[in-house]
Parts: C-alpha cells; sequence; structure tokens
C-alpha cells in the first residue's frame, strides 16, 4: 500500500501532484482531502492550500505476480512471467529453466501453487479473480494428453461394456474430459467422490 | 527452506509478523514447524485442508533435492 500527501492551490492541483508522484491515474486511487484550501482575501492575505492525501491499494494482478516471482526463487527457479488478463481471469505464463520442478509430477506443485496464487489475489481485490498458472506452455500439452486419454477410455468403455473410472483430478481437468466426451453418443460421464479425490467414470450407455 | 515457507505464508495471513518457523532436525527427517496467529489458523489450513495440502505440496517440491525427507507441521 503506498501513500502521499500532496499540496496544491485547489484540491485537483494537488490531486494531480500525487498521481504524478504515484506514477498512476486516478480511478485506481482513494482521495480523503484533509484541507480544502482557501483564495484568501485578494489572493493575497489568508490563503491555504489544498492539502490531499492519495492512497494507492496495492494492485492484485502485480502482487500476485510478486508473489510467483518471490516463491519460485525460493524454491530455486528464475522465472519469466508473462501475465495475461481477460475478464475475472487472470493467466500466469512462466518460463525459466528449471520450470519442470515448479509443475511437479502430473502438474501437482503447479496446481498448488495455482491455488495459492488465487488466494493471494483475491486477498486484495475487489472484483473475484480466477488465477491460472501455466508453465511452458504445459496446461496445453496436459489438454491434448487428457483428451487422448478420455478418446481411448471412451473406446474401452464401450468394447468392454463396463464402467472405466479415471484417476483423481482437479476440476478444470474432468471439465475438459467431459467436454472432450460430449459429442460421443454412446457413453456418458460423470464425476465421482469428493475433493481433492474426485474422480471421472465413464458409463457405456445400455442399448 | 526457511524462508520458502514464509514466502509463501505471509501473503496469506492477516498477521504476517506472527509467522513463525521453527525447524527440528530428527535422524532421518526435518521437520519444520508453523506457528501463526490464532486467528490465522483457518487461513493457513483452508477448507478441508486444502490450503495445508497446498502448501506442503509446494514446500516438499523444493525439498525433493535433498536427501532427508521433509516434514511441515502446523501448530499454534
Amino acid at each position: 500500500m503506498k501513500q502521499v500527501t500532496a499540496t496544491g492551490h485547489t484540491v485537483d492541483a494537488a490531486v494531480e501532484s500525487a498521481l504524478a508522484q504515484l506514477s498512476t491515474t486516478r480511478d485506481r486511487v482513494q482521495i480523503e482531502i484533509i484541507e480544502q484550501g482557501k483564495k484568501g482575501f485578494l489572493g493575497i492575505f489568508g490563503n491555504k492550500d489544498a492539502l490531499v492525501k492519495v492512497t494507492l491499494p496495492p494492485d492484485p494482478i502485480e502482487e500476485t505476480e510478486q508473489y510467483i516471482r518471490n516463491v519460485s526463487r525460493e524454491i530455486g527457479v528464475e522465472v519469466d512471467i508473462e501475465v495475461k488478463r481477460s475478464g475475472k481471469n487472470v493467466t500466469y505464463l512462466l518460463s525459466g529453466d528449471k520450470i519442470a520442478l515448479l509443475i511437479g509430477k502430473r502438474g501437482q506443485t503447479l496446481n498448488s501453487m495455482q491455488y495459492l496464487a488465487q488466494l493471494v489475489a483475491n486477498s486484495c481485490s475487489r472484483q473475484y479473480l480466477t488465477v491460472i498458472l501455466d508453465a511452458e506452455e504445459y496446461r496445453t500439452r496436459r489438454n491434448e494428453t487428457l483428451m487422448n486419454l478420455a478418446k481411448k477410455m471412451a473406446d474401452k468403455a464401450v468394447r468392454s461394456g463396463r464402467e472405466v473410472a479415471l484417476e483423481p483430478m482437479p476440476s478444470y481437468e474432468r471439465k475438459i474430459i467431459h467436454s472432450a466426451l460430449i459429442n460421443f453418443k454412446n457413453i456418458k460421464t460423470y464425476s465421482n467422490g469428493a475433493e481433492p479425490y474426485r474422480h471421472i467414470v465413464i458409463a457405456p450407455l445400455k442399448k | 527452506m526457511k524462508e520458502l515457507i514464509q514466502t509463501i505464508v505471509k501473503p496469506l495471513v492477516d498477521h504476517p509478523d506472527d509467522v513463525q518457523v521453527t525447524v527440528h532436525e530428527a535422524d532421518e527427517k526435518t521437520i519444520y514447524s508453523l506457528s501463526v496467529n490464532k486467528s490465522d489458523m483457518g487461513k493457513v489450513i483452508g477448507k478441508q485442508g486444502r490450503v495445508a495440502k497446498a502448501i506442503r505440496t509446494v514446500v516438499y517440491a523444493a525439498g525433493s533435492s535433498q536427501h532427508k525427507k521433509i516434514y511441515l507441521e502446523i501448530s499454534e
């Protein structure tokens, strides 16, 4: 949280000077007027400058980026972060040398970091933000793997005539499988179990 | 490792100054004990331990390069 107090001939002028010091814009700050300022008699006697206090609340997106950077550094991985924002979805694309360490087995480290980053983002945000962490296209590659797996398992369910249970996955990975199989007419998919062990079951439809 | 735990936890709590990590070395393992302000306990544990689990996953990932097994305990 950054805060400056500034003076000026008018309230407006004082605010402008504070904004210049914080190098930000008016819509991102909170302004508190301490002294209105007076013109004074003939502009000579008793004129008083306006005094304002301008507070810049922390920007959740920047705070989160810093958080990811700090945690990665402590793990021992220097990362480059690219931020993409669309609506309430914020995506952080990480790249770096030892990025595999941050992804972990089946992405579990990346998923955990994503969850923590989301908490940090929403602790100082007015609007609910969804944080997505991606490392070196990991999520894109994982999507393809999941879609292939979904089709293979659907095939297996149809051929064997039995339900096929997949391993536990986080919700957005399950969503990928559900939507990959939405056009398969002879099976249905549903989720079973409680988080974090919730998993998908592919069931063949009886004819 | 101590710094890592503090880096992860401090932004999550309301009282960052009360975050403390103590280390206990045993033969085969290293135990890190995390203590936070009482009112922040819920924040570091989370619904059904989701936050605690996420913190552990990240910490264990960082510790995988060491030979000793590491544990993270959360205490009041």
